[in-house]
């Protein structure tokens, strides 16, 4: 089963590290992927820009809507996905455990939900 | 082919319950688990599988770990005995016959321990000893994979932060701990005897992996409960061959051929019922094997000693008064009585505690269909298949409404 392990902290963490921790941190998560890989669990990754560099999009009424950032502000926010094979929920768990920044946020574990094909 | 998903059901449970052993705690065992597998589908393509692939499994997963640890020289939040394994000093403890064999059961014993409470212990008990998935024990349990995720992370933290150890307790502690491994085995032998979900309707190496541990229990501490426990694995298994026609569909007691039963395993099920009976106070396993003997007594089912069988099961629904009990002693009173007299019993069930049981909507169905009843047994039928998941039942629910409506 395929689970999609969202990244939340709180970017005040990440400003208050110095240049080493941050590298330190960078390496470590890098790792961390590569260990996933190697394990077959790795489908893919990527980091995010802050919700200030995000635009939100809507159509109504056959118009295009584009308005700025986040609706509200959270201590934590999304930074980043990684999308895992795993067997089960608690082996999703697991492994989203050892990602490095568990340690100060918080990984939000969800199983991809398999749209039925209409007949 | 080497078919490594079928060995991985087959052997997940046993390897992992080493690993725990050897490594000392289920974080470093899984992560073991799947290393040994990775190494397996890399490796056994080319060398083709070894003749003992469980202690094959076993050991590589220890050595990666192992290997790894070194490597990254976490020693100070090892414990002592996995420090002396990484300084490579020698090899852990003798990898005997007695001490693999006993792994799954220190497991079940740490599963069951008493300071976990009793849902967590079902829930571990099923994904690490018999490999069912998050999701398959919520579907069993009718509850979140979320939740269900949730209370086994719990129960593992809790084992590790409390230090539980991982042992089959000394004997002095048995009568505490007993209630609840006799419970889990008897849980894993039914996932393996009527798996509540998908195609198989027997996953046979649980119900035989279940019959293992209950005679090891018997042979390590011979308590009359371990036995009549034994006694009634053995005997449900003796019908297993009976229990599906050739086209893989449910056949119910009735309808079995008992020439398909196995007799050894019932002469050997009624020899411990015997003795487990001879051991008062009789408990409810004892009784439930008894009352199995009574079924594979008889020589065919109108032969069946109803009046004995009833009995027996109003002594069960007095040691054990739940509603699945009382629905099996209202159909025993239905076979000796007659179908109203099940009925009546049947009914207040239905409105209370069993009204999304499946098996008492298909009981109250027979009964209905045998008093002629046939439009209430019609409706009682299809409330049986609305909530019934497994295929084989389904099919069978399914013949019984087509023979009604010729």
């Amino acid at each position: 089963m395929r689970y999609l392990c969202l990244v939340h902290f709180d970017v005040n963490i990440l400003l208050a590290m110095t240049p080493e921790e941050r590298q330190d941190l960078d390496r470590r998560s890098i790792a961390y992927d590569e260990e996933l890989r190697r394990r077959g669990a790795f489908l893919r990754s990527d980091a995010l820009e802050g919700p200030d560099a995000a635009v939100l999009v809507r159509r109504r009424d056959g118009k295009t809507l584009a308005s700025d950032g986040p609706y509200l502000e959270t201590k934590e926010q999304m930074g980043g996905f990684i999308l895992i094979e795993a067997r089960d929920l608690n082996e999703a768990v697991d492994l989203a455990a050892g990602i490095p920044i568990a340690a100060f946020g918080t990984i939000e574990v969800r199983p991809v939900y398999l749209i039925p094909t209409p007949p | 082919m080497i078919d490594l998903d079928r060995l991985y059901r087959q052997e997940r449970g046993r390897v992992l319950a080493s690993l725990i052993r050897l490594l000392g705690g289920f974080d470093l065992a899984e992560e073991a688990l799947a290393e040994a597998f990775l190494a397996a589908a890399q490796q056994w393509p080319q060398s083709g599988v070894p003749a003992n692939p469980r202690a094959w499994l076993v050991s590589a997963g220890r050595f990666k770990i192992i290997d790894r640890l070194r490597r990254r020289s976490r020693f100070k939040a090892l414990s002592p005995e996995l420090q002396r394994q990484i300084e490579g000093e020698e090899p852990p403890m003798p990898e005997d016959r007695e001490t693999i064999a006993d792994d799954t059961l220190r497991l079940i014993f740490t599963c069951c321990h008493p300071a976990l409470p009793g849902e967590a212990q079902v829930a571990m008990t099923l994904r690490e000893v018999c490999g069912l998935t998050t999701e398959e024990i919520a579907t069993a349990f009718l509850a979140k994979p979320a939740t269900i995720a949730q209370r086994i992370v719990r129960a593992k933290t809790r084992i590790r932060d409390a230090n539980l150890p991982y042992q089959v307790p000394e004997p002095a502690e048995w009568p505490e701990r007993l209630d609840a491994v006799l419970h889990t085995i008897y849980l894993i032998f039914n996932e393996g005897y009527e798996a509540s979900h998908g195609e198989a309707l027997l996953r046979r190496e649980l119900s035989q992996e279940a019959i293992r541990l209950a005679r090891l229990l018997v042979t390590l501490h011979p308590d009359a409960e371990a036995e009549g426990l034994l006694a009634l694995l053995l005997l449900h298994e003796a019908r297993a061959a009976a229990r599906t026609d050739a086209a893989g569909d449910l056949v119910l007691l009735p309808d079995q051929d008992r020439s398909w039963w196995n007799t050894d395993l019932i002469a050997e099920g009624i020899a411990h019922a015997r003795a487990a009976l001879a051991r008062p106070p009789v408990g409810i396993y004892t009784l439930q094997a008894l009352i199995a003997s009574e079924h594979m007594r008889a020589g065919t089912a109108a032969a069946t000693d109803w009046n004995a069988i009833a009995d027996l099961y109003a002594l069960l629904a007095s040691a054990d008064p739940s509603p699945v009990v009382a629905l099996n002693r209202a159909v025993a009173i239905a076979m000796r009585d007659g179908p109203e007299a099940g009925l009546d019993l049947i009914a207040p069930l239905i409105a209370g505690p069993l009204a999304a049981y499946r098996f008492a909507h298909a009981a109250k169905a027979d009964l209905l269909r045998r008093a002629e009843r046939w439009s209430e047994a019609r409706d009682a039928y299809q409330a049986a298949l609305a909530l019934t998941e497994q295929t084989a039942e389904r099919r069978y629910l399914e013949k019984r409404l087509r023979e009604m409506a010729d």
